[in-house]
């Protein structure tokens, strides 16, 4: 309980951080968001101009601004979107579908593909397989997100022509008439170029942990008790070296939150990383405020799981975390609840 | 005791084992860390290989298990049951007819229960077996079932203690291979292990034991071997241990007995060579009280009253 008390103030205060260094980054950013919003050139005129200014509150000073704005969020509302003139809620709400959407491909591939990689080339040590895989990761590792997909585009949807150039639906039809099939089509190009950023990663990662583990002391009982290669790596490599991944895959969440808005731009996708472009370059506040801070909490719980995830794998994680430490003997230990650290030795005292 | 039908479990003859390193730059060299090593094994037999940290000693374990890591290279004869050990065959007998003893409750999977370690891997057909065999186990080492479900973590010393011997007999093994099973523990729970190791023995198992506790190897085994610097200076009936050791043949076998607390606690001068810097001749020399200028020369093992020892003014 009082574990959850304390998760909770950290994400309130989290939150209330990120909200006021975002607005301060805006308010201060060269871009007038009346100019942004009517164009450079416009033949609007002086009043009109400030008969926006003063609907937008842009007179205000930013204290004033930035309370008022708070006030509003806590009641539920985000304000409205300058760029896209609807309710906040509503731009995430439509635009997160997308993103999550691309997200979770670009995650899940990324993640499966690294690991079993990773695997492979740690079990392969020194190989040229091996070899291959650090390489490759590495090249993954080190180029940008926006020239992979530049990348992609021209050799799949250009010259190849396997793949949409851009969208997450076929352009001209109505939105109830997209089916499934061709979501996914247009889904795959974005998503693999955002995987290929996390791949590298954590395939490094893994290669590293299991090599690790392969010296173990343990791997080395396991192989004088006449397991094979491979059985040691299936019965003790895998859950010991999951806790590792998981962390590296679930941290990934932000540079994923990062790596949308430039993915997104090439390929012209909906998302919330469009969305986040379109708003910084309109100076829209409201929305810049609302998808930082709904980003932010998304980052947090995507942290939040991976912490709750290491302890259903690793029962040292849970016995330390766990809040009952009397039990001694092993009958009341079996269920959960012995503290392991006094005595991780092993030895009597 | 010996029987003499029955060929010995394990023969090591002449047992080098060495590492490749890398100095300065590329510059590669080896190193040997156990050198002409000699011993024996009977069914039945507890044989101790004592010796000071670095001696080699877990080297020599993990030699005959085919465990030792790539860079090293095992020169010599290893024989089990009479078969030539290989590496081939190792792998075929491992954790099958020898079993591997390790030190600490560390050698366990942390993340896997205790249970499913004990019961190891096999072919699925024989899970019933495996089971019945499991349960025995189990209860011959006091195990109550329970104990299954806990993580390595959760054991005591003493459980942790019974559940690797337990780990090691889950197969109708000929060899146990010990290597340190005693430090940490209490000693109840270490004569308690012993204890483990004879009836072991008294089922026609041959044991090694590794250890660096004289003491308690002289209480259940019947030979001892002196290791020192990766070599072996004597091996002697263990009842030559007891006492303040006048039976003892080699001077440095003496040394490391009267350096026991119970036996005057009186350490010689000087520390083990390093491999790597080791004198020519006796590797002891540079300790012995007895040494002269013929201590350089080559120092040949040697049979002599029911031992063996390697020194030439042993007597």
């Amino acid at each position: 309980m009082k574990r959850l008390l304390l998760l909770i103030v950290r994400m309130v205060t989290l939150l209330i951080a990120i909200s006021i260094v975002s607005f301060l980054l805006v308010t201060k950013a060269p871009i007038d968001p009346l100019t942004a919003y009517i164009g450079a050139n416009s033949t609007i005129s002086e009043e009109a101009k400030e008969e926006i200014s003063e609907y937008w509150g842009l007179g205000q000073p930013p204290l004033e601004r930035f309370l008022a704005w708070a006030g509003n969020t806590l009641r539920g509302d985000f304000g409205e979107s300058i760029v896209y003139r609807q309710p906040v809620l509503q731009v995430i709400q439509e635009r997160f579908q997308y993103s999550l959407a691309l997200m979770l491909a670009a995650w899940i591939s990324s993640g499966l593909f690294g690991f079993l990689l990773g695997i492979a080339a740690a079990a392969f040590q020194g190989s040229i397989l091996d070899k291959a895989i650090k390489t490759i990761c590495l090249v993954f590792q080190s180029s940008p997100t926006f020239w992979v997909g530049l990348l992609a585009l021209s050799v799949f949807a250009v010259n190849l022509g396997w793949f949409p150039i851009g969208l997450a639906a076929p352009m001209g039809k109505l939105a109830s008439e997209v089916t499934l099939g061709e979501r996914i089509h247009h889904l795959i190009l974005p998503s693999m170029t955002l995987g290929i950023l996390g791949v590298g990663k954590i395939t490094l990662y893994t290669r590293q942990k299991l090599l690790e583990i392969l010296n173990s002391e343990f791997m080395l009982y396991a192989k004088a008790r006449g397991e094979g290669k491979w059985q040691m790596i299936r019965r003790h490599g895998l859950k010991n070296i999951a806790i590792p991944a998981v962390t590296v895959q679930f941290a990934s969440f932000s540079e994923l939150f990062g790596g949308i808005a430039l993915a997104e731009s090439v390929f012209s996708y909906p998302g919330i990383g469009s969305a986040v472009t379109a708003a910084g370059l309109g100076g829209d506040v409201p929305l810049l405020l609302g998808i930082a801070v709904f980003s932010a909490a998304f980052v947090f719980i995507g942290n939040l799981a991976a912490n709750i995830l290491y302890g259903v794998i690793d029962p040292r994680i849970r016995e330390n975390g766990s809040f009952h430490k009397k039990s001694n003997t092993p009958q009341q230990a079996t269920g959960h609840g012995l503290d392991c650290s006094f005595r991780s030795k092993g030895r009597d005292i | 005791m010996e029987g003499q039908k029955n060929k010995p479990v394990l023969e090591v003859e002449d047992l080098c084992i060495s590492f490749e390193m890398y100095g300065k730059g590329l510059e590669k060299y080896r190193l040997e860390m156990v050198h002409h090593l000699s011993l024996t094994v009977n069914p039945g037999e507890i044989v101790a290989v004592v010796g000071a940290s670095g001696s080699g000693k877990s080297l020599l374990a993990h030699a005959i298990l085919g465990i030792l890591p790539g860079n090293a290279k095992v020169e010599g004869r290893l024989a089990f049951c009479g078969q030539c050990l290989d590496s081939a065959a190792q792998q075929k007998l491992r954790g099958r007819d020898i079993a591997f003893i390790p030190q600490s409750v560390e050698y366990l999977d942390p993340l896997m229960k205790v249970g499913k370690q004990v019961l190891g891997t096999g072919a699925r057909r024989e899970k019933k077996q495996r089971m019945a065999r499991w349960k025995q186990v189990f209860a011959r080492y006091r195990l109550e079932e329970s104990v299954a479900g806990l993580y390595p973590c959760q054991l005591s010393g003493g459980m942790a203690r019974r559940v690797l011997i337990a780990g090691a007999v889950m197969e109708p093994v000929k060899l146990v291979v010990a290597d340190e099973p005693t430090p940490g523990l209490s000693e109840t729970l270490a004569k308690e292990t012993m204890e483990n190791f004879r009836e072991l023995a008294a089922e026609g198992c041959g044991v090694l034991l590794i250890t660096h506790d004289i003491d308690l190897a002289f209480q259940v085994a019947a030979r001892i071997a002196v290791l020192y610097a990766g070599s072996v200076m004597e091996i002697a009936p263990a009842d030559d241990f007891s006492g303040d050791g006048s039976a003892l043949r080699h001077p440095y076998s003496k040394a490391f007995l009267q350096a026991l607390p119970q036996n005057g606690f009186c350490p010689i001068a000087g520390s083990q060579p390093y491999a790597g810097n080791l004198p020519p001749g006796c590797l002891f020399a540079g300790r012995c009280p007895k040494r002269t200028d013929a201590c350089a020369g080559k120092v040949e093992m040697r049979t002599l009253r029911g031992g063996e020892v390697r020194c030439i003014y042993a007597e």
